[in-house]
């Protein structure tokens, strides 16, 4: 039976990433469909009737919503190639812990740093910085977060590197001083084809949220 | 011989949704009842990260985060599965769970701290919002088909702690008229002696949110 997988995407989305880095590392064909956010597609709103945003995977007509959702489900349909998540239960309860901290906390504080000044831009690069850190020690000397292999974390994390450059430039920051390991893990994710095709480059970000900043009347 | 411990406190849903997981899977457990203004060393040992509770502690070995918890005791004892087989509807399970913690809930809590119209709207969005559930119930007895399973586990003891917050705020999120397949079906596990085993005495849990809801008030005045 053929499969049908479309994907309903954003380019610069960051969660939207994760399912096109998933697909990818599974060999799995899909249609690419970039979604206006200011003008959705019916598709889109008939989809994801609760939340109405991106990414939605839909694999033979049926909706999966939520990045990290639809990253597990992807790993459990095509299972048989590059297992996200290890076999072992804590180990696999450990990949989702990180998951969920990276959702809880680097996109929120990512985002104030761009759209924040002052006292409480410091207060957000600070926070960023100690986020980066604890996953830091997470990933200790391991190649990826996955072991030796990209795994669950790995594709959660590694799409919001293409937003670091935005973060510094408009915080005025650097986070390959504070954080050399991750940013050398960064680096070899990028080396693989399913990461390298699936991010944009950090420049076209960063003109985004510039973009962005224009329109919300940010400076 | 493998040892499982709970940290948890017994006013939090998040702890007894976790106890129901252990009890339906009949794992013996040792409970151990933190006191959030004054956490034990050995929960800040074993939640670094979050310095919350519940965490269980399995074979010295600790998983921290309700959901995360949820899959990790249905993977470790796999009778009484808690998610269902299949991918997609397991990314259903998962989806309204996540969509219940991070939508339902915090609009619920944000109808303590509101008042007049704006409390109102408050309301009408978490009705809004549990109306996805209802819909979602759909006939069933429960969120897992014939019988409990994840979806259940994890909405009730909150659905259940809106009922009881009730008393003391006056403030109905779940109607009987509006969200009739919800009611029926928290009255259904009301009736499950298991379930019971994890809900706190309601006397003590309304004289709880009370005293919380006052703590509240006197400290934004």
């Amino acid at each position: 039976m053929a499969e049908e997988v479309i994907l309903l995407d954003f380019w610069p989305s960051p969660f939207g990433m994760r399912v096109r880095i998933a697909l990818a590392e599974k060999g799995v064909k899909y249609e690419y469909r970039e979604e206006d956010l200011r003008n959705k597609s019916p598709l889109l709103l008939q989809m994801n009737p609760v939340h109405k945003k991106i990414p939605v995977l839909i694999h033979n007509g049926k909706p999966i919503c939520e990045s990290l959702i639809a990253v597990q489900y992807v790993d459990e349909v095509w299972k048989d190639k590059s297992p996200f998540l290890p076999s072992d239960p804590y180990q696999r309860a450990q990949a989702r812990f990180w998951a969920d901290f990276i959702d809880k906390k680097i996109y929120d504080i990512g985002r104030k740093i761009w759209t924040t000044k002052g006292d409480e831009q410091e207060a957000a690069k600070k926070e960023f910085i100690e986020a980066l850190k604890l996953l830091e020690g997470e990933l200790g000397n391991k190649p990826y977060f996955g072991g030796e292999s990209m795994g669950y974390v790995d594709v959660a994390l590694i799409p919001f590197y293409s937003w670091f450059y935005a973060y510094e430039t408009c915080g005025n920051f650097s986070i390959e001083p504070e954080c050399p390991v991750l940013i050398a893990w960064a680096k070899r994710c990028l080396q693989k084809e399913s990461v390298s095709e699936s991010v944009p480059d950090p420049e076209k970000v960063y003109e985004f949220v510039l973009v962005l900043k224009k329109k919300f009347g940010i400076e | 011989m493998a040892e499982v411990k709970l940290f948890g406190m017994w006013a939090s849903p998040f702890s007894h949704t976790v106890e129901l997981a252990l009890k339906l899977k009949g794992v013996q457990y040792h409970y151990i009842e933190e006191d959030l203004s004054n956490k034990s060393p050995l929960l800040l040992e074993y939640n670094p990260v979050h310095k919350k509770i519940p965490v269980l502690v399995h074979n010295e070995k600790p998983i921290a985060e309700s959901l995360v918890i949820l899959e990790y005791i249905d993977e470790t004892w796999q009778n009484n599965p808690l998610l269902p087989k299949d991918p997609y509807d397991r990314a259903i399970a998962r989806f309204w769970a996540k969509f219940f913690h991070e939508q339902i809930l915090p609009t619920a809590l944000k109808t303590i701290a509101a008042e007049g119209k704006e409390q109102e709207q408050i309301i009408e969005q978490v009705y809004q919002k549990l109306n996805f559930l209802e819909n979602e119930l759909n006939g069933k007895d429960f969120f897992g088909g014939g019988s409990i399973g994840y979806l259940d586990i994890v909405v009730f003891f909150i659905a259940r702690a809106f009922q009881v917050n009730q008393e003391v705020t006056q403030v109905e999120l779940i109607s009987k008229e509006k969200l009739p397949a919800i009611c029926k079906w928290i009255e259904k596990l009301l009736k499950i002696d298991v379930v019971n085993e994890c809900i706190p005495p309601r006397e003590k849990h309304i004289a709880f949110i009370r005293a919380h809801l006052e703590a509240a008030k006197s400290s934004s005045n």
